[in-house]
């Protein structure tokens, strides 16, 4: 067999994969975004534009998504970040394989069970409760955009705390000690050598979080009470309960345009600062 | 109901009820402490069409029947009694919505034996070729007779039999009276929506669906509850988004957050309202004066059902009186079938929330079929929830 047909027979099962699975459903969500809802709802072929014009009136879901699945992972980012450190630096090797499995855990038991147990932490008879015991009334967390921040941060935290323990796991602790035998405070050492190495981990977590997010649902619809609107939600209630395809499409389609284009501005951003990290390396 | 036992007041019928359904008292002592036992013995000998039907052999309908219904709709041991004359395991799906079903549906291999559409939804699923006709002769435990025509009569359409009844109640609300700082009890939609958007702010649950939140909403300007008037639906838009800040979720799940005081007022189906009465009797449930919703359930067979036997076999079951008042008993929604209703505590028949009172009864409007499918009243609640 040639070269060629040996590489064509590999990537034959990933092509027809992404083939059948992503760009033919794509290709259909597209056609379906210009045409018509049916009378009893549905889909009707049509050419017309009034899907797309139609957009504003989920602006605010749009406007939820954007603020909340950044916010998210920022949050996710700042209390992973010092956890992973832990874990890849300062652990001893004899308790980390435990307390990795400790963060994997969670993984076993389904996110929406999960976030149902939320419904009580946030609930009034939980945290607030808790909160009136020591004089402070009156706060209400549950269906709240906050109460769905908190139920982003929890379900995804994992997802930013492994990619970051690989990279710091597999940083050159030599470097370190460069560092400081060049006279390095540790915090200048943390600013210019440990942080920049682990760029990659940083941007392979927020990545893996952000775009997740922006497809989310489950979370604000259990702990949102309907009232914190992702475009997932948009999405869900478009085809389940109002039964309007094209619109729907015209929305997911929206969503797929708007991920490409804040994903490549974040690449463009991250390979900026990969390149600062090989002058790091360098020296 | 007089008997050996003596007269059980309707408090400590749900007392009982509740008992058994936890299981913490027999089937036996259920049955004899509520007279039930007795009132079904003595039935079973008078009406030879409730004698036990000789079983099925087992494997006939095949091994499983797949049923998509209503949350808290069915008493389990009514199930587990069909797996066992039938040999065919019932497999439940739950739903929230009618829009939910017929989405499912229309997109086609829900895989359902069995499902439970309400009566407005019937015109449209057979219109889109969704539901097949019913075989009556596969049937025998319906007795069309015994139906109270208007909780039955959205089953047929153009004289072909579609759906058979399963059981009627009304929407209403349910409010929190203990939060109400002496204030009288709410009796009208207009306070419904007012006191959401005062005291009860932030404490408030409307439903995840249409078909009620906008027309509750429509009630409170006195409109129809199935308007579809572009101007009337503009009125109840602007109420609902002048409401939104003000409610504590829009969701059907309503029970958790009314039961553990989040929540102190919420849109309620019959059943709902009866099960959180029962167990905190300062929740009342009330119908709208100015109207709202009266519905009725039934049993269809979806187009390309898999296990169609076992479907046949299991609303037949369940359609059995002495089956059906089970299920009345174990989720508290009355029944339109006369076999079963006399099978039933008077207790239970004379409840204030399960049969209200005739004038609010006459005030309430069944769902039409244009309300579920019109497009502008699908987007304004698809817009309200993504204001």
């Amino acid at each position: 067999m040639t070269e060629r047909g040996r590489k064509a027979l590999l990537l034959a099962p990933a092509g027809i994969w992404l083939l059948v699975m992503l760009a033919l459903p794509l290709l259909v969500v597209f056609v379906f975004s210009f045409g018509e809802r049916g009378a009893a709802g549905g889909y009707v072929p049509a050419f017309t534009l009034e899907q797309y014009a139609n957009l504003p009136a989920r602006w605010t879901a749009f406007k939820n998504t954007l603020i909340l699945a950044p916010l998210g992972t920022i949050a996710a980012l700042v209390i992973a970040y010092p956890l992973a450190y832990f874990l890849a630096v300062r652990c001893s090797p004899k308790w980390r394989t435990s307390l990795l499995i400790l963060v994997i855990v969670p993984f076993w038991t389904s996110i929406l069970i999960r976030s149902y147990a939320w419904i009580f932490i946030l609930g009034g008879r939980g945290l607030p409760a808790l909160l009136e015991s020591i004089g402070i009334d009156d706060i209400r967390l549950i269906n709240t955009p906050l109460a769905v921040l908190v139920g982003i941060v929890y379900g995804y935290l994992p997802l930013m705390v492994f990619p970051i323990f690989v990279s710091l796991d597999k940083l050159d602790k030599r470097l370190l000690e460069a560092s400081a035998d060049l006279g390095s405070t540790p915090w200048r050492t943390f600013r210019q050598v440990t942080l920049p190495l682990s760029v990659p981990g940083i941007a392979t977590g927020c990545m893996l979080v952000f775009i997740l997010l922006m497809g989310e649902f489950l979370i604000p619809a259990i702990l949102g009470g309907g009232k914190v609107f992702f475009v997932g939600n948009a999405l869900v209630d478009l085809f389940l309960q109002s039964r309007n395809w094209a619109y729907g499409s015209a929305v997911a389609m929206t969503l797929v345009v708007v991920m490409l284009v804040t994903v490549s501005i974040y690449m463009k951003f991250i390979s900026r600062l990969g390149g600062q990290r090989e002058d790091v390396s360098l020296m | 109901m007089t008997n050996d036992n003596g007269t059980i007041s309707k408090q400590k019928f749900m007392e009982e009820l509740r008992r058994y359904q936890k299981g913490s008292v027999t089937r036996r002592h259920f049955l004899g402490v509520t007279g039930l036992g007795m009132a079904t013995a003595v039935l079973g000998t008078a009406m030879p069409g409730l004698r036990p039907r000789p079983a099925f052999a087992a494997g006939d309908v095949g091994d499983r029947v797949i049923l998509a219904t209503w949350p808290n709709y069915h008493d389990e041991m009514n199930f587990e009694a069909f797996t066992e004359a039938t040999g065919a395991h019932v497999q439940v799906n739950v739903f929230g919505s009618n829009e939910e079903m017929l989405a499912k549906l229309q997109a086609g291999g829900s895989g359902w034996d069995v499902f439970v559409p309400t009566n407005y939804t019937i015109t449209t699923y057979v219109g889109e070729d969704l539901i097949i006709p019913l075989d009556t002769s596969k049937l025998p435990n319906y007795d069309a007779g015994s139906f109270e025509q208007r909780f039955s009569d959205a089953g047929s359409v153009g004289g072909q039999l579609y759906a058979v009844p399963k059981n009627w109640g009304t929407t209403g609300f349910a409010v929190n009276t203990s939060k109400l700082d002496g204030a009288p009890t709410p009796t009208t939609w207009k306070e419904f929506w007012d006191l959401t958007m005062a005291g009860y702010s932030g404490r408030t649950m409307v439903h995840d669906y249409q078909l009620t939140t906008i027309g509750n909403a429509l009630k409170y300007f006195g409109y129809s509850f199935n308007s579809v008037d572009e101007k009337e639906l503009a009125d109840a838009e602007k109420l609902l988004l002048d409401a939104k800040p003000h409610l504590f979720a829009i969701s059907s799940d309503y029970q958790p957050p009314m039961r553990n005081g989040d929540a102190w007022m919420t849109m309620c189906w019959t059943g709902d309202g009866k099960q959180m009465n029962v167990d905190m009797p300062e929740i009342a449930y009330v119908l709208g004066a100015e109207g709202g919703e009266l519905w009725s359930d039934y049993y269809a067979i979806p187009k390309g059902a898999p296990h169609l036997d076992a479907a046949y076999a299991l609303i037949d079951f369940l359609l059995n009186p002495e089956v059906n008042a089970k299920e009345v008993l174990a989720h508290g929604y009355p029944s339109a079938d006369a076999r079963t209703n006399a099978l039933l505590p008077k207790e239970l028949l004379e409840d204030p929330i399960l049969y209200p009172a005739a004038d609010l009864l006459n005030a309430l409007e069944f769902g039409a079929a244009a309300t579920l499918t019109d497009p502008n009243r699908a987007e304004l609640l698809a817009r309200f929830k993504s204001a």
